[in-house]
């Protein structure tokens, strides 16, 4: 296990490589320039060459590759031409944020998917059943934004028992050890931090978890359906087991196999695509943050920030395939 | 209520019937034997006779499609049928227990080999793992598994085809039980395993003097297992004797075709086999009649009773039940002077 581990990791060194060299030429590839769009449209072009050259960008691109690569294995990822803040610190400052919401939307997805999945599946044809596929294609097709202006109509406008937007209640009192303000709020004891930074992720968590929601109720749903009609549950009642230990010891591992890969896939895509919904409930997130810098052509922030996302969608397919060795000896390495 | 039965195992008129969208599908349609301790029934007849129904009907798994099951079925005094079903469950594996046709998409993938033992054991007997897991290993000795305390923590892909139905063998059997069901225990297995397993099954059979039922459609399995054999056909019954009835005096014509087709090593390799011409029949329109009457070549010696009257099953002699509209005089002239000959035509 170990090896495979290692092994596993050490492929992350290539495809960082490729990945890292495609970023470089893509983000150069977008018509205009970090200059441009730093002084605007009625900048002289001795101004914007100035600017250029200030940050290195008059240099050929493999030569400020190399020098990009050089500071990043020093762990200096450059400075954000938009904010002029280290883009560590702005990576640091908005990841937690979006990792948060991630997460909340993914226990949204995953808390309420794999029981809705599970019991349509084993009142197939039941009325249950149908209702959750169809509220499942719902939930696929129905676009974020409009999901997302919707809660904050029902419950923060109308019901007013949810902020409309935002991370907390900026009039707090708080500090911020982690960056993760849930967490946070529990760190330093401040019991109301904790709930008010909870609150706010329960809106746009619902929002961005709708999409994987559907997606884990149908994945469960049809491999549990799959499962139950396998030998060995038969097997299991032959047996003598008792209805509920065959449920959860025998169908529902079995059906965690496509469950778990969709959600290390929705992960991955999760973290990429939080644009919409931290725009619509002022979220400072990370997705906001690409997004705006994209607009500025802020060359070091995408590059850093796009090359953390594709690492953090590695770790967390490794951790699947790790999971699916615990899970399924078939697939476990020697 | 009627009166429980002298027998072991008895069913009575059970029937069991799935509604689908086409119509009621009667797999099983008033099926009733009996069965001693220490006895081997062979059950045979073609896929969709109700023959792997009826197994896990005595069982209590047959659910699923909604189905109705309706008649009684008496395991050592106590009825089941209309029993509460989680005491059959308790039943399962303990009093009465499967072996199924392919062992390996019937045994768990996820758990090892005796990591599955070990679970039916315990179900049923209050011990520690450890005793449990030295129950296993034992077991797996006992169904001919080499170093057993070693293949224990195996999984079942790392066992062969016939290592895995041992296995399977030696989990049905971890609870002693007296009745033990095998559905084609040996059809996923080449030929030389095949006979190795059914050695095994009836050593193990004398050994805990257990009744066995072999549900197969291989007719050479049930020739040297079986003390009786039954037919079925289309959900029913249509012959059933001992095993020197049904092989050396077999009535039923659907009976004379499958002796007819089954190969046999003391014939010519050149001869042909005798086929059943047709498909078996639907369950849900059955033929009118004998369900067997649109295969049957001998339908012109019934008087046109064949398709308007279904035959009831006869006692022709001592124990031997027919259900043909054929006189049991006609019946014993074809097979001695038609059939026979011509299967022993070399």
């Amino acid at each position: 296990m170990l090896r495979f581990v290692v092994r596993r990791l050490a492929l992350l060194v290539p495809i960082l490589l490729g990945l890292s060299i495609l970023l470089f030429l893509w983000v150069r590839a977008l018509p205009g320039g970090p200059a441009e769009a730093l002084l605007g449209e009625r900048a002289t072009p001795e101004a914007v060459e100035r600017v250029r050259r200030l940050y290195g960008l008059d240099r050929p691109w493999y030569e400020q590759y190399f020098t990009w690569v050089g500071n990043l294995l020093r762990g200096d990822l450059g400075v954000s031409t938009r904010t002029q803040h280290p883009v560590l610190e702005e990576l640091l400052r908005t990841f937690p944020a979006t990792m948060e919401l991630a997460l909340t939307a993914m226990i949204f997805a995953v808390g309420v998917g794999i029981p809705l999945g599970y019991f349509a599946a084993r009142r197939h044809g039941s009325w249950l059943d149908h209702l959750s596929v169809a509220g499942s294609l719902f939930g696929i097709t129905i676009p974020v934004f409009f999901l997302g202006y919707m809660l904050k109509f029902v419950f923060a406008e109308k019901l007013g028992i949810l902020p409309t937007d935002g991370r907390q209640d900026p009039l707090l009192d708080v500090v911020h050890p982690t960056g993760f303000y849930v967490l946070d709020g529990l760190v330093s004891g401040n019991l109301e931090a904790f709930a008010d930074a909870f609150q706010h992720l329960i809106l746009p968590g619902i929002a961005l978890g709708t999409i994987p929601l559907a997606i884990v109720v149908r994945i469960t749903r049809a491999s549990v359906l799959d499962v139950l009609h396998e030998d060995y549950v038969r097997t299991a009642e032959a047996k003598g087991l008792k209805p509920a230990t065959i449920r959860g010891r025998h169908v529902l591992r079995n059906a965690m196999l496509p469950i778990i890969t969709i959600i290390g896939l929705q992960v991955g895509l999760l973290l990429g695509g939080a644009v919409l919904t931290e725009t619509v409930f002022a979220f400072p997130g990370f997705g906001k943050f690409i997004a705006d810098s994209i607009m500025a052509r802020d060359y070091a922030v995408l590059q850093g920030f796009i090359l953390f996302t594709a690492v953090v969608f590695v770790l967390v397919n490794l951790l699947v395939d790790i999971a699916y060795g615990l899970i399924d000896p078939r697939v476990r390495v020697a | 209520m009627t009166t429980p039965p002298q027998s072991f195992l008895e069913l009575r008129d059970l029937r069991i019937h799935f509604p689908t969208e086409d119509g009621l599908v009667k797999s099983v349609d008033g099926l009733s034997f009996k069965l001693d301790r220490g006895k081997t029934l062979g059950i045979v007849g073609e896929s969709g006779s109700g023959k792997s129904v009826t197994s896990l009907g005595i069982l209590g798994l047959h659910k699923g499609g909604g189905a109705k099951i309706s008649g009684e079925i008496w395991l050592d005094g106590e009825e089941l049928v209309t029993a509460d079903q989680d005491h059959v469950r308790t039943l399962r594996g303990k009093k009465m227990a499967m072996i199924f046709q392919d062992p390996l998409s019937s045994m768990h993938p996820y758990y090892s080999v005796g990591a599955q033992i070990i679970e039916a054991y315990r179900i049923h007997h209050k011990v520690s793992k450890a005793v449990a897991r030295k129950h296993a290993i034992d077991l797996l000795g006992r169904v001919g598994i080499p170093q057993p305390d070693k293949r224990v923590d195996d999984y079942p892909h790392q066992f062969s085809g016939g290592m895995r139905q041992r296995a399977m063998i030696a989990m049905s059997l971890s609870c002693d039980p007296e009745l033990l069901i095998a559905d084609e225990p040996t059809t996923a297995l080449d030929v030389t395993v095949q006979a190795q397993i059914l050695d095994l099954m009836t050593d193990l059979q004398r050994e805990f003097n257990s009744a066995l039922i072999i549900i197969t459609h291989d007719l050479g399995v049930v020739a040297e297992l079986s003390d009786d054999i039954l037919v079925m056909y289309g959900g029913k019954c249509i012959e059933y004797g001992s095993a020197e009835d049904i092989f050396y005096r077999p009535e039923h014509p659907y009976t004379w075709g499958l002796l007819g087709s089954m190969p046999r090593l003391d014939r010519e390799p050149t001869e042909r086999l005798l086929p059943i011409k047709g498909t078996p029949p639907s369950l849900i329109n059955v033929p009118s009649g004998c369900a067997f009457n649109p295969r049957c070549t001998f339908t012109d010696r019934t008087e046109g009773r064949s398709t308007s009257e279904v035959p009831e099953l006869a006692e022709t002699e001592g124990g031997h039940l027919v259900r043909c509209h054929m006189s049991r005089e006609e019946r014993r002239s074809i097979w001695d002077n038609e059939i026979k000959p011509m299967m022993e035509s070399t």
